[in-house]
């Protein structure tokens, strides 16, 4: 673990703090089972940079929920933070920001924090709606529950936020079950954003979707993010959506970040065998049509993840040492980051801290 | 496409339409027809793999279903080898029952939690007196799982918690392997389980056509996995058939509004060539009541025309096997025989 808060620590000199949003470093997120702690998040270093739309990839059971719950200091009984930090950046003047913990924030605080500054779109968010209230109700219940607004500003800021989505005024009225899954989703969307947050949390929000409305989402999504100049992380496991989206990708694989680079990057030159894997099995439409061959194996358990390199159990170019090394996660190339012997140097003026560990 | 006269196919869907009754405050009723004249063939000889793509709500489940015998057609006829499903006699029925198999697209719903899941193999072996001996019943047990990638020892004796969404689904596949079918029928099969393991079952579906003569079904949204299985392809919109056609020459081609629409809207997964163009569906207007007499796709259609108002659309020849019901193609010659 040394070596990735030594990461995080160069990731700190190299962004100016203007920049920084949140500051993920050693973050472990476990759950208390009958049969030891399922460590789901285990170590977690990551830099979230302002007004970026970071995508976070990996396979069901990865960890991708549990960290993006995480971070909003949602994580509920059994599930516990072991160790690590998320700092949120605020910014109190043009050129200072003020950091916090939003870990160990006391729960009143952090529950200000929430909306205002934070947002989440779960997954399958059209089931996060009550259907007995309409949806008029559920937007004000929450911003009146998160700010101290008046009733007017907010009924205004309400239709300001349905007509962002697209969604007409008269929707307000209706209750659940009048809108389709696509109308519902976009609902969502708009009571995350009606406080003006700093970061959203989409957590698969598109994944029920027909690809028709999906489209119409993400390109919503991205117009929102770049209008009101907020963070969006973007958590699927759907590769192409995150190549259509993503200004940076995180790859998580097995509670780890095992690769993050800029997104046209990762799609030009994937390191790590997972990102490549990962990568070469998505279907393409048109050129010929050859047999591929996906990842073998199954994900491990959170209850026992395998020693050394978490991947090397599915890791076509496994090597001896992998087999009982950790690979830290190394800047490889300009803001490429990757967790895997194959690349065992840094860039040039990344050394010193392979002296520090 | 290669349609050989000579062979029957084995499940013939007829003009098939299924028209459900929705509830609605007072007296009036309101019907909707999720499948609306649909027809396909299938064949066995040769084992091909047909694709069945649409959005969530074309009907794509509810044909499935039909074809399965779960639920009878309202009009026209589903005919498994010359006879209506519905008049199969008991031993043509256990015909029928062994050689159409389906697939569903939960992992997890289809196995009862508190059995372990080689029971599903046990009772289809036990059912249909496929062994004559216990070892002999352990021996094709095995067999199958390793035909379908999975290592006995990780599957026999678990539950089904104790196994990846990917292995339980290819247990599925084991299952049909052991009754050797002729069809199988497989419902939105890879769209729950990842997408690191989704090719190991598609690949074993291919297996199936190519080692042991196996049609499928493959019902899917996404056009990718279907171009990556091949064979001909059927896009259905709101519960008509709008376009059909080997897929290469259909996405070479793609001649409907509908599927240049659906082809445009899946992400490319190159971060060099994103949307170019913004999507132009509005969510809202979803048509419920589908009515006969014009296109179903007229109200998104950025082509629209009087006649697609007034008429529905026949099927326009675009290439020889290659349909769509679209009047932009009116100068091309009509299809007159139903079938695909």
């Amino acid at each position: 673990m040394m070596n990735a808060q030594v990461m995080t620590r160069k990731q700190r000199q190299t962004t100016d703090d203007s920049e920084r949003l949140l500051d993920i470093s050693g973050l472990k997120i476990w759950y208390r089972t009958t049969r030891g702690n399922a460590q789901a998040v285990d170590g977690v270093d990551l830099l979230i940079k302002r007004n970026e739309i970071f995508g976070l990839a990996g396979e069901s059971g990865c960890g991708k929920t549990t960290l993006a719950r995480g971070i909003l200091g949602m994580t509920k009984l059994p599930g516990f933070v072991e160790s690590g930090e998320a700092v949120y950046y605020t910014r109190v003047s043009d050129t200072s920001f003020v950091g916090s913990d939003l870990l160990t924030m006391p729960a009143r605080q952090i529950r200000q924090m929430r909306w205002q500054h934070l947002s989440y779109i779960p997954q399958g968010a059209m089931n996060v709606l009550s259907p007995v209230t309409r949806i008029e109700k559920q937007i004000l219940d929450a911003m009146f529950e998160h700010s101290d607004m008046s009733k007017e500003e907010a009924r205004a800021r309400m239709y300001e936020c349905l007509e962002m989505v697209g969604l007409e005024p008269t929707v307000a009225k209706m209750y659940p079950h009048e809108l389709s899954g696509g109308m519902k989703q976009r609902v969502t969307i708009a009571a995350a954003i009606s406080l003006k947050p700093g970061l959203i949390i989409a957590d698969e929000p598109t994944t029920a979707l027909d690809v028709n409305v999906q489209q119409v989402i993400l390109q919503e999504m991205k117009d929102i993010a770049s209008q009101m100049g907020l963070t969006l992380i973007y958590v699927t496991h759907d590769m192409a959506v995150h190549a259509e989206m993503a200004d940076r990708l995180g790859i998580m694989y097995a509670g780890l970040i095992v690769e993050v680079a800029p997104v046209i990057e990762t799609f030009k030159e994937p390191l790590h065998p997972y990102t490549r894997g990962l990568i070469s099995s998505i279907p393409v439409i048109g050129g010929d049509r050859e047999r591929m061959v996906g990842i073998p194996g199954n994900a491990p358990s959170p209850l026992d993840w395998p020693s050394g390199c978490r991947f090397h159990p599915r890791c076509p170019k496994v090597m001896d040492v992998c087999r009982g090394t950790a690979p830290p996660m190394l800047e490889v190339a300009p803001g490429h980051l990757v967790a895997c012997h194959l690349y065992p140097t840094p860039i040039s003026g990344a050394a010193p801290f392979a002296e520090e560990r | 496409m290669t349609e050989l006269k000579e062979t029957k196919p084995v499940i013939d869907v007829r003009n098939t339409s299924k028209v459900f009754n929705i509830p609605t405050p007072g007296f009036e009723r309101e019907y909707i027809a999720a499948v609306d004249q649909v027809s396909l063939k299938l064949y066995d000889k040769p084992a091909q793999i047909v694709s069945l793509v649409g959005e969530s709500g074309s009907g794509k489940t509810t044909l499935a279903r039909m074809m399965l015998g779960l639920t009878p057609p309202t009009k026209g006829e589903i005919l498994y080898r010359g006879t209506r499903i519905q008049d199969l006699k008991k031993d043509a029925w256990w015909d029928f029952r062994r050689n159409v198999q389906p697939i569903f697209q939960d992992p997890f719903g289809i196995y009862n939690p508190f059995y372990r899941v080689d029971r599903a193999l046990d009772m289809t072996i036990k059912n249909f007196d496929l062994a004559s001996s216990k070892d002999e019943a352990v021996e094709i047990k095995s067999e199958a799982l390793r035909a379908v990638d999975l290592r006995p020892d990780d599957v026999v004796g678990r539950y089904p918690h104790q196994l990846s969404g990917g292995q339980c689904q290819r247990v599925m596949l084991a299952r049909t392997l052991l009754l050797q079918p002729k069809i199988i029928v497989a419902d939105e099969p890879v769209s729950m389980i990842d997408v690191a393991v989704r090719m190991l079952f598609l690949n074993t579906l291919l297996d199936f056509r190519d080692k042991y003569n196996i049609s499928s079904l493959m019902i899917t949204h996404d056009l990718a996995t279907a171009y990556y299985m091949g064979g001909p392809m059927i896009v259905l919109c709101f519960g008509r058939a709008v376009e059909s056609g080997d897929i290469v020459q259909l996405l070479d081609k793609p001649s409907h509004p509908y599927t240049q629409q659906l082809l445009k809207a899946i992400p490319s997964p190159d971060p060099t060539q994103r949307w170019e163009t913004r999507a132009n569906v509005k969510i809202t207007d979803r048509p419920l009541t589908r009515e006969g007499s014009k296109c179903v796709y007229v109200e998104r259609c950025p082509h629209a025309m009087d006649v697609c108002r007034q008429q529905r659309p026949p099927d326009f020849m675009i290439d020889e096997g290659h349909y769509t019901a679209c009047f932009l193609h009116r100068d091309k010659p009509e299809r007159s025989a139903v079938g695909l």
